[in-house]
């Protein structure tokens, strides 16, 4: 029966083309002066229309402010992060100005100089002194955003072992993320995917010294505030990120290297979530979920669970089919708080005894 | 010059009169014909198209509905979509094959392959090709390429699904995903054979230019168009080996054991023996063909554009020497850019610092060009048709997505953006949808001279303009989602309730996505039915200036019935003072005391 409606549909559809081209076909020969090249109407209908897109262009990039502006990364949470942020305001500020600007002499020269007869146009193949200036004023700008923007990169990347930081390896795999913190020398010790073996799932090298008081964690990572983190990352299977948006920090994590992240926190999850941002963002992320709940609970289906905030631990490489929920909460704690947790949790040697 | 220019001309009428005897065969499938040979690439290209665009459909209805189960998948995807539920391989593999797509068979292949097919010898003043065979080589090896991409989505394990950049260890290993196993192998295959058409096609390109051209045709006289295939074709020769180079290492690694992208890795309960590899050296292979990829799409088009405006806009181009030199400055300027796409892959921090001063320059040139196409819209006398609204469109889109390149250019803001929505987004709109804008253009422009028939004008608008609103309205909000954080390549962002209010703006993109996907289907017919029933086409209908518009309508062996005309000026004289028409063709005589420009 599928089959039989199916090939009358085909022939349907078949039938309503041929009379569309059909149609075409006589709609061309009934109209001997239309040559399909475009009229004063044509230029004078699409000259507006050009205006009427400037609007709509304009519109859609307020309104896309106005209305999602609020989704955009809150607070940034770590030292460098505010620096990143001042740098990103300026360089949005100076896009939506030259946006601004050359969307308007495109789209209102379009308009007004849309065709007319009887209208020639101006004969003007060159300028230098124009040339020149466009060639100048983007050279010195982008220079101030180059200049600016190294200055901050060589910051954050310049890793350093000053400032007494914690040394902290990032361990990824398809699809979880692990932890583990040095211990109290504050040194990883080595570590190899072929030394993984029963208890020991991040492949630590039981004969090295440093290594013996590591610790390992898989729930959860967590910060000390105020404090420096060294982030050594190891993948033992395929590429991952380890993407952090709040602290504006990302590092690919690369199978058969060690690859480097480092920042300061400057707030603890406490402190974030008492945010006026973040509060809101939770409200209404909440207020959809209840929504949500409303029509999960009327098909009798698993309700959702209220929001609570936290910093996030995301994979942003491509990395096979769970990808898109290979996760961690970041936890900051007050240092106080830090430590009384660590001294809690079970180093190598004594788990792997 | 003008003594080799004219013993070819010789040679190839000479060569033209044992043309005659066509067989349907020798005419419509192995054809040496330059027009044939564009015809096909562009039809097949169109066709690439349609499944790279579907593609994208589907998964933008799983995106803006990640909880509802759609019958269309089941239909169209099958064991891979049960109960109508995508399965989050499948979705990976459909991003895979649309981008991979979408770049090198529609936007490479598609754009640059019609185009510089079509228009090299017609602009320049030659016969054919420099060597018509190897040009039917090299269509009928992307005509391969195609049909093995096209099979490798019907095998078993699916097709490959680590992304259009295929870094290992996940395209190596099959352990990894499923598609890393015989679909991978025929990815690597399709574009190894990829990689060779498009070799032999851009150095029949750069010969013909080179050689072929007319008596008076110097290179300060091309149109820009050409300007841009040339260039082209020699960033391709640049950097298309290096891409075959990770290709076949690759292959290595995967078929016979060697680590040059592999080591230290521990899968599925067993630590495989790879050593001392390193999947940041594929990165480095891969990019160094992939940033100058994105020039390899864009600067056909925008060549495309020039030539376009100034014909409607009855207007010389303004600045040609600089529109030349932006050109050779952004094909040098894209060879060594290739790290920015690696700020955070690994690499030393150094390195980063130097490709943001290198990718930054790169937005001078660029703005050279933009202000340039503003400038010549000035004080013009725009015919508004298809093709011009498709130009203006171009550049509208091309300004829009090329800013934002300024924020992931620099290195520091790359750190948050890197991977996300953000980055789909710009290189959408500066080479994805400006590229498809400039072929679109250059179809509604140069249908008649492919086809001799003109395409519908107001099914041209409706696409256009809908085309337009849709593009901005995908695009535009889609900066947002990455800025938010939301990384790209994930099947789902319901594994984070942090994301859970960018659920409406999906929702809005995809709708604009959807109806922006069906209104091509305007296109697709207005061009198919215009071949059959299209308005027949006068010689030149546009008035232009440039060569290709004193050949006949009817297409013959060796373009032009006796002697090529020789060529008197540059192709931009419109709207000249002293002249009562409004534009003077390239071979049209100077006056007594005319002012030359070039």
């Amino acid at each position: 029966m599928t089959g039989f409606l199916t090939l009358i549909a085909l022939a349907l559809l078949g039938i309503a083309v041929w009379q569309i081209v059909k149609i075409y076909d006589l709609s061309q020969v009934n109209a001997p002066e239309n040559n399909q090249i475009a009229t004063e109407k044509d230029n004078h209908i699409n000259g507006f229309l050009m205006m009427g897109f400037l609007i709509f262009l304009y519109g859609l990039t307020i309104f896309s402010m106005l209305k999602w502006g609020k989704v955009l990364l809150p607070l940034a949470a770590s030292k460098h992060g505010e620096e990143v942020d001042r740098l990103m305001i300026i360089t949005f500020a100076l896009i939506l100005f030259v946006q601004g600007l050359t969307q308007v002499l495109l789209h209102y020269f379009a308009y007004k100089y849309r065709g007319k007869k009887g209208m020639k146009a101006l004969f003007y193949a060159d300028n230098d002194k124009l040339e020149f200036l466009w060639t100048i004023i983007p050279v010195i700008t982008l220079s101030g955003l180059i200049i600016y923007g190294l200055w901050t990169w060589t910051n954050i990347m310049r890793i350093n072992e000053d400032d007494d930081p914690i040394i902290i390896e990032l361990y990824a795999q398809q699809f979880n993320w692990k932890v583990r913190y040095a211990g109290a020398d504050n040194t990883l010790g080595d570590a190899n995917v072929r030394f993984i073996e029963g208890s020991n799932v991040i492949g630590v090298d039981i004969s090295d010294p440093n290594g013996k008081d590591d610790i390992v964690v898989t729930q959860e990572l967590r910060l000390p505030v105020g404090r420096k983190v060294i982030f050594k990352m190891r993948s033992q299977d395929v590429l991952h990120s380890a993407f952090m948006p709040f602290f504006r920090a990302q590092m690919n994590v690369v199978p058969g290297m060690i690859t480097q992240f480092s920042f300061t926190p400057i707030q603890t999850t406490e402190q974030a979530r008492q945010d006026l941002e973040i509060i809101g963002k939770v409200q209404s992320i909440n207020n959809l979920r209840e929504e949500k709940n409303v029509k999960l609970s009327a098909e009798g289906k698993e309700l959702l669970d209220p929001y609570e905030f936290n910093f996030l631990l995301l994979c942003n490489k491509i990395c096979g089919a769970s990808h898109y929920n290979m996760q961690l909460n970041i936890i900051v704690d007050t240092p106080e708080d830090f430590n009384q947790w660590i001294s809690q949790q079970k180093t190598i040697s004594e788990v792997l005894q | 010059m003008s003594v080799t220019a004219s013993h070819t001309i010789e040679d190839h009428t000479h060569a033209h009169e044992h043309h005659h005897k066509d067989t349907f065969i020798t005419k419509y499938i192995f054809s040496q014909d330059h027009k044939m040979i564009s015809k096909q690439y562009l039809i097949t290209g169109i066709f690439m198209g349609i499944i790279g665009v579907s593609m994208s459909m589907l998964f933008r209805l799983q995106l803006a509905w990640p909880e509802e189960s759609f019958q269309i998948f089941e239909i169209l995807l099958g064991k891979w979509a049960p109960e109508g539920v995508m399965d989050p391989n499948i979705y990976l593999a459909l991003v895979t094959i649309h981008g991979t797509i979408m770049v090198f068979f529609v936007l490479t292949a598609g754009l640059s392959g019609t185009f510089s097919n079509l228009l090299i010898p017609l602009q320049i003043g030659a016969r054919d090709m420099a060597s018509g065979f190897l040009n039917m080589i090299s269509y009928w090896l992307f005509f391969l390429s195609t049909i093995i991409m096209v099979l490798s989505l019907f095998v078993e394990a699916g097709p490959a699904s680590a992304g259009w950049t295929v870094y290992p260890p996940l395209s190596a290993l099959p352990q990894a995903m499923p598609g890393s196993g015989t679909g991978m192998t025929l990815w690597l295959v399709s574009m190894a054979i990829f990689i060779a058409s498009s070799l032999l096609g851009s150095l029949n390109y750069i010969a013909t230019v080179l050689n072929l051209r007319v008596k008076g045709m110097s290179m300060t006289r091309l149109p820009l168009t050409i300007w841009a295939f040339f260039i082209t074709a020699v960033i391709g020769i640049v950097s298309f080996p290096v891409l075959l180079s990770a290709a076949l290492l690759l292959v290595m690694d995967r078929a016979f054991g060697t680590s040059f992208f592999l080591s230290d890795i521990y899968i599925q309960g067993e630590v495989l023996h790879y050593q001392g590899g390193s999947p940041v050296l594929y990165e480095h292979l891969f990019w160094f063909l992939g940033h100058p990829e994105v020039y390899i799409v864009i600067l056909p088009a925008m060549g495309i554009v020039s030539e376009i405006m100034a014909t409607h806009a009855r207007k010389p181009i303004f600045g040609y020497r600089a529109m030349v030199a932006s050109i050779l400055a952004i094909a040098f300027l894209s060879t060594i850019v290739w790290g920015h796409h690696m700020f955070v892959s690994g690499m030393n921090p150094f390195l980063g610092s130097v490709f943001t001063f290198t990718t930054l320059l790169i937005a001078i040139p660029s703005a050279i060009k933009a202000f340039n196409w503003i400038t010549t819209l000035w004080k013009g006398n725009l015919q508004l048709n298809p093709a011009m609204l498709f130009s203006i469109g171009f550049v509208s889109t091309f300004i829009s997505g090329g800013l934002t390149g300024i924020i992931l250019g620099d290195s520091t803001l790359d750190i948050n953006v890197h991977d996300t929505y953000f980055v789909v987004a710009h290189f959408h709109l500066v080479m994805g949808v400006s590229a498809i804008y400039g072929m679109f253009a250059g179809v509604y422009h140069w249908f008649p001279k492919m086809f001799g028939r003109m395409m519908n004008k107001n099914l041209g608008y409706v696409h256009f303009w809908v085309t337009a609103v849709c593009a901005y309205g995908v695009f535009l909000p889609m900066h947002f989602i990455g800025m938010a954080g939301l990384p790209r390549r994930y099947y789902t962002n319901t594994a984070f309730p942090y994301f859970d209010d960018l659920a409406d703006i999906n929702v809005l993109i995809t709708v604009f996505a959807l109806v922006g996907g069906a209104v091509q289907l305007v296109f697709i017919y207005n061009f198919f039915a215009s071949i059959f029933y299209g308005k027949k086409a006068v010689q030149n209908p546009w008035r232009a200036n440039s060569m290709e518009w004193t050949t006949p309508v009817k297409h013959m062996h060796g373009n032009w019935p006796g002697e090529i005309p020789e060529v008197h000026r540059w192709p931009y004289d419109y709207s000249k003072p002293g002249s009562d028409e409004d534009f003077i063709p390239q071979t049209v005589p100077l006056r007594d005391g005319e002012d030359i420009n070039h």
